[in-house]
């Protein structure tokens, strides 16, 4: 029988001693730790020992949702980072690229997600979609068309829904801090 | 999960009383013919004549997975001579198997797969047994013919752990995958060649459509079940997980597709392709299944027998357009988090604190972190650079004792930007 061990001695020989903790759960601590969360961002986690569910609110500092805070839950299963992260909004908002339901239409998300992508582009990406909402890959169609066509129109109903008022007979949640 | 010894010389019914017999004259001839004697490429331990004795007697091989592969692999092991085969599969057997997992008939249906196959090559049955190390130490090499990244991640990972305990314990892994006409067979040593881990970034990805075609501009009918799993099973199922091996809750997708499908003008949404895009079904051929595991299997035998250079270490086979088989060493990653920590040994005061320790971990010429983050074994967080509530919470550790969080002898995992993936730090107190 082949003695493969003969190859190791080879290389190096230290004795090493090697925790059970899974691939994916070392990579989010990786990104976690690694992460550089600027002030327009906060991470909360339900259960602190549960790495792969936590919470994440944006508020951004300019543009048309200033002011508001907008709460995302993350969620990242075993399979991380060969899966993305499954990302919700748990608001009902207004904005091109977030459906009433709350999901989120960001590329690297989905079609364009890449196991060398991490936790810090999600959230870079997210926060991108509050400074620079993209009406052409509309999620929410009515509030897309109103951003191309009428932008004075929809920083008018950004607003109104942010405050919790309605637009256009759909209540929205009221996300003022 | 069935798990299933099997002992391939054990006749078969369908075996006439004349070979009843464990064996009969030149059964192993063929095999043979390789073993009794040197050839020019043979391993430096080859010794001729004791072949038939290594397979017949000596080697214990673990198959992971009964299906497509594993169908296909069982039978290459048994007709080559390997006696002492076990399986393991976490399946049961379907209908759409039975075209080309030969080892299974309709009467079949429902059976977990490794119990009937391992039963259809006579053997005697085991039970049903949760794997530790030791019982993936008790082989000389594991195959795998899987459908999953996530189990062969898993696999991968139990082998590349109990290999950095000890080189003795390094078990080869000879990995099969099939995808319509793609396919590859690859052998892995762990800690010596590149892991399943390392070449996680070359998978394909999943289709996956953009969100916002799904929900506003369907062109096909993938979109439109696609919609009714990511958006319609959520927003009117809210309560309830999907289980896409649930005829009803495929039925219910296809009744919501399909009428996606009929606003739209799309055809060709059915039941089977409801469940081809749920479960992300790749057709898989009989043909490719053939030739990926007697690349396995012929991985298995050489390596087993010294006879012939074993495969280094991936092959590719891509027959959709025309053939190609492509043959090339994949190298070990850096940055793997599975094979690609970095270990070492520090002996450290037994009073110094954590946050002496990190200062030590940062000025220490051979580890020179910038900012580590420290967490134990057994996944305590010790302290953390960041987000800032984990920094927060634990800053109140920096004043301890490291003895205090870390038994001797004990692990410490340290991410730092300035390493690829993680460092695992063992550590003593003088």
């Amino acid at each position: 029988m082949i003695k493969i061990w003969s190859i190791k001695k080879d290389s190096s020989s230290a004795e090493k001693k090697k925790s059970k903790i899974s691939a994916a759960q070392i990579r989010v601590q990786k990104d976690l730790t690694e992460l550089a969360l600027p002030d327009t961002m906060q991470m909360s986690f339900p259960d602190e020992s549960d790495l792969l569910n936590f919470n994440l609110s944006i508020t951004p500092d300019e543009g048309f949702y200033r002011g508001g805070v907008f709460k995302f839950t993350f969620n990242i299963n075993n399979n991380y980072p060969h899966d993305p992260p499954k990302v919700r909004c748990t608001q009902k908002i207004y904005h091109p690229n977030i459906d009433l339901e709350g999901n989120v239409c960001l590329n690297i998300l989905r079609e364009d997600w890449k196991p060398v992508l991490n936790l810090n582009s999600v959230l870079v990406g997210l926060q991108y979609l509050f400074l620079e909402p993209n009406p052409e890959d509309p999620l929410n169609k009515e509030a897309a068309e109103e951003m191309r066509n009428n932008r004075k129109n929809f920083e008018y109903n950004v607003k109104q829904s942010m405050r919790g008022k309605d637009v256009k007979g759909v209540y929205f949640e009221n996300v003022l801090s | 999960m069935a798990a299933t010894r099997m002992q391939t010389d054990v006749p078969t019914p369908q075996d006439s009383p004349d070979f009843s017999k464990k064996d009969w004259p030149g059964r192993w001839s063929h095999i043979n013919k390789i073993l009794d004697r040197r050839g020019p490429f043979c391993d430096k331990s080859f010794s001729p004549g004791h072949g038939e004795d290594i397979l017949l007697n000596q080697c214990r091989v673990l198959v992971i997975g009964a299906g497509g592969l594993g169908c296909e692999i069982l039978k290459n092991l048994a007709l080559s001579g390997f006696k002492d085969i076990e399986v393991i599969d976490m399946d049961t057997i379907d209908v759409s198997n039975l075209n080309r997992q030969f080892l299974f008939r309709p009467s079949d249906v429902g059976s977990p797969k490794a119990k009937v196959a391992a039963e259809f090559i006579m053997k005697r049955v085991a039970s049903v047994k949760d794997k530790d190390d030791d019982y993936y130490l008790g082989f000389h090499l594991i195959i795998c013919g899987l459908d999953s990244v996530e189990a062969r991640r898993w696999i991968n990972a139990t082998l590349v752990n109990i290999a950095q305990d000890d080189p003795e314990k390094i078990r080869v892994l000879i990995d099969g995958g099939t995808e319509g006409f793609k396919g590859q067979a690859r052998v892995i040593i762990p800690t010596v060649t590149s892991c399943y881990e390392c070449s996680l970034d070359m998978l394909n990805k999943q289709t996956a459509f953009p969100i916002c075609t799904i929900a506003n501009t369907p062109r096909l009918p993938e979109h439109c079940i696609e919609w009714a799993s990511v958006i319609q099973w959520p927003k009117e199922r809210e309560d309830e997980k999907m289980d896409t091996d649930d005829p009803t809750h495929i039925q219910w997708l296809y009744e919501i597709a399909l009428k996606r499908a009929m606003e739209f003008n799309i055809t060709g949404v059915t039941y089977s392709l409801t469940q081809g895009v749920v479960k992300n079904i790749i057709p898989a051929f009989a043909s490719t299944n053939a030739i990926i595991s007697a690349a396995c299997c012929n991985e298995a035998f050489k390596i087993v027998t010294t006879s012939q250079p074993y495969l280094n270490n991936y092959m590719m086979y891509m027959g959709n357009e025309g053939l190609y088989t492509y043959t090339f060493e994949h190298q070990k990653k850096d940055d793997c988090p599975v094979c690609g920590n970095q270990n070492a040994f520090l002996e450290v005061d037994k009073d110094i604190t954590v946050q002496d320790f990190i200062e030590l971990l940062k000025e220490k010429p051979d580890i020179q972190l910038k900012k580590p983050s420290l967490t134990t074994d057994t996944n305590e967080k010790i302290y953390w650079q960041s987000p800032p509530l984990f920094e927060q919470r634990t800053r109140p550790n920096l004043e301890k004792r490291l003895s205090e969080l870390v038994k001797d002898g004990y692990n410490i995992i340290v991410t730092d930007t300035t390493l690829p993936i993680s460092l695992n730090i063992t550590v003593s107190y003088i």
